[in-house]
């Protein structure tokens, strides 16, 4: 065995315990935290036209998803079921879609049962607006039209978190 | 399961160093199940190199602060757990007067949404009636049984991937451990994968109980994988294998002056290994792939590997890949036919010798559908063709240069969940 | 080794130009659905691509550098 070429063994690991040290503290998320939540106007799967400016009074959920992006179909029934149970009190849930075949769309809309709007956003340009950094990425803005809250990815207990800032957000 | 390191020498000082800020980066994290199975996995690692052998303490120590090093840098998302998946697979060799077959199995189930088990069995039953065989001693059955154990541990968008296998046959046993970490960088754009394998072999001989020699290997992997477009996907990986200790065959024979003698093979080799792949969707939901791997050594082997593939979606349930192999390497420094003088290494093993291989490959995958809501079943075929062509390696019961065909057949049956 | 000492010296380049330049990533998390496709995955099968691995070590001199996948969704 060579052993000379163990003796750089720790210091190659330092260097490129380094590296991955500065290329992960490279700000991972530039994505829309505050503020005014840009408008936007897109069509809907049921057809419509939907405006955001126009959901002002309710709280909103904006959800980006895709079909091909596996944590977001894990994410969705989850979602559904707080739409239904969140509604009637004043909450808005729009998922913005953004598959280049909106087929693939449809298909995991009605297979999932989605209660909730469903917006088409196969041009991307919502998705630039809100400089979309992950999928799937929430959204909760208040009633007034201001970003509240931003949510990155999806792991399992998420949901817990949202439900308690809808609530919070309802209160108001 | 895990002996506890003996009391710490002052060669092994860096080793605990190391294996402290390994340990309280681990302290530093949530869930305390999870906290508890790595510092199973910790002690293990560390248990596995605390011996007086220095050289390998620095391994541990080299080891232990580049984890600590990933899990204190990581980024604020999340990657992704390999899938749950259960596999069951039969195989079969055929070529060269050799028959391999037998079934293997491979499960994965995620844990605590932050860590995944994966436990596998490999059973090779072996017909070896090979031209070395033949030519020296008689047709024998043998069965070779291997069982790896395996962890992946996701922390923000690191993976950290620790593994184990255990292979034994009759007259040889092989015992590895491995640890890699996955990190995605730059917007998960670029993703860097570091490894390292540790392995131990035991050689044992049929019919000669007192026989017993080992090899040690050493493996460290690098790796990068590039989003070039949304379409296009590039990686390089290099590798280094050190081996040493016994390295040949205590059954194989080298020819000098046309008569039989036992091999005699260096006890170190290194070897490094460069791999390019690209891939990319061409459109019509297919994708084609290209990669070249180049292989060089101390025993002055080069050999070079290239690849080329299609993959392509037919309708809703199939999916089907159709690919070509090329293989070609030069001779060992010690390798020889018929030797004519006398050397120190002498070594008439095919597998070091001047030879080409080549062969198309087909695999397809057909989806049979989702069960229980919750299974997604796929049935999986791949068979591979090859051609070995041997330019310095004669058969010597008809004196012609070597050459065979060989066939190589996976049928998998897989439900992802 | 020299290669080892040149891969770190590249590695530590790499870091600073990518901390240190500023570049964007230039293809977005919405722009990789090609790639989150099962055919653009280099192994899809593990146990029957490490049997073929296996057969070809065994045959053949030349191992190591069969590669860790990257690219995908890259969701999460």
């Amino acid at each position: 065995m060579n052993l000379r070429l163990l003796s750089y063994a720790p210091r190659t690991a330092a260097i490129i315990a380094l590296w991955l040290a500065a290329a992960a503290s490279q700000s991972a998320a530039s994505a829309l935290t505050s503020g005014p939540a840009p408008d936007f106007t897109l069509h809907s799967m049921a057809g419509s036209n939907l405006r955001l400016m126009e959901q002002r009074g309710q709280v909103v959920m904006l959800n980006f998803w895709a079909s091909w992006c596996g944590p977001c179909r894990v994410e969705m029934p989850r979602l559904n079921r707080l739409y239904q149970k969140y509604h009637a009190s004043g909450f808005q849930l729009l998922g913005v879609n953004v598959d280049d075949d909106i087929r693939n769309a449809a298909g995991v809309s009605s297979k999932l049962g989605l209660q909730f709007p469903v917006l088409l956003d196969t041009e991307k340009t919502v998705s630039r607006l809100y400089d979309l950094s992950t999928m799937p990425s929430t959204v909760l803005i208040d009633r007034d039209g201001r970003v509240r809250y931003v949510h990155l990815g999806y792991k399992d207990g998420y949901e817990q978190t949202y439900e308690e800032q809808i609530k919070e957000l309802l209160r108001e | 399961m895990c002996a506890r390191p003996p009391t710490a020498q002052p060669a092994c000082r860096e080793a605990a160093v190391a294996a402290t800020r390994l340990w309280r980066a681990l302290a530093a994290l949530g869930s305390p199940a999870a906290r508890r199975l790595l510092l199973i996995a910790a002690r293990c690692v560390r248990a596995l190199f605390a011996t007086d052998d220095r050289p390998a303490c620095a391994d541990a120590a080299r080891l232990a602060g580049l984890v600590g090093g990933v899990l204190a840098a990581a980024g604020a998302k999340g990657a992704d757990l390999p899938e749950d998946r259960a596999d069951t697979m039969f195989h079969l060799y055929d070529g060269g007067g050799v028959t391999a077959l037998g079934p293997a199995v491979l499960i994965r189930k995620s844990l605590f949404d932050r860590v995944s088990l994966t436990g596998s069995y490999f059973v090779d039953i072996v017909s070896n009636a090979s031209i070395d065989v033949v030519t020296t001693a008689s047709p024998y059955h043998e069965t070779r049984k291997e069982a790896g154990l395996g962890l992946d541990y996701v922390y923000h968008d690191a993976t950290i991937s620790l593994s184990g296998t255990h292979s034994k046959e009759p007259d040889y046993t092989a015992d590895s451990t491995s640890v890699d970490v996955t990190q995605d960088v730059f917007g998960g754009m670029t993703t860097v994968s570091i490894g390292y394998t540790r392995g131990w072999d035991t050689v044992g001989k049929h019919g000669s109980p007192t026989f017993s020699a080992s090899a040690n290997h050493w493996q460290y992997r690098l790796g990068a994988t590039q989003v070039l477009t949304p379409r296009w996907l590039m990686s390089l990986n290099l590798e280094s294998v050190s081996d040493q200790g016994y390295l040949q065959s205590p059954y194989r024979v080298a020819r000098l002056f046309g008569a039989a003698i036992p091999e005699r093979d260096p006890s170190t080799r290194t070897g490094r290994a460069a791999l390019v792949r690209v891939v990319g969707d061409i459109g019509s939901r297919g994708a084609v792939r290209v990669q070249y791997r180049y292989f060089w050594d101390t025993w002055d082997i080069s050999a070079h590997t290239a690849e080329l593939g299609y993959s392509r979606h037919l309708g809703e349930r199939w999916l089907v890949d159709a690919y070509f192999r090329y293989y070609k390497q030069n001779h060992a420094l010690f390798y020889g036919d018929n030797f004519t003088a006398e050397r120190t290494y002498m070594s008439r093993n095919r597998q070091l010798s001047t030879f080409w291989d080549a062969g198309p490959g087909l695999k397809t995958s057909y989806s049979v559908g989702r069960y229980a809501s919750r299974f997604d079943v796929k049935v999986n075929a791949a068979y591979q063709w090859l051609r070995f062509q041997y330019s310095d390696f004669t058969d010597i019961r008809n004196g012609k240069l070597y050459s065979f065909n060989a066939s190589v057949l996976e049928l998998q049956l897989s439900a992802t969940y | 080794m020299k290669l080892r000492r040149t891969l770190a010296a590249g590695l530590m380049a790499g870091a600073t130009l990518l901390a240190g330049c500023g570049i964007e990533p230039w293809v977005k998390p919405y722009e990789r659905e090609r790639l989150a496709d099962p055919i653009m995955k280099f192994t899809r099968d593990p146990l029957a691509d490490k049997h073929r691995e296996h057969v070809f070590d065994v045959r053949e001199a030349a191992h190591g550098a069969t590669g860790v996948q990257g690219g995908g969704c890259g969701c999460n």
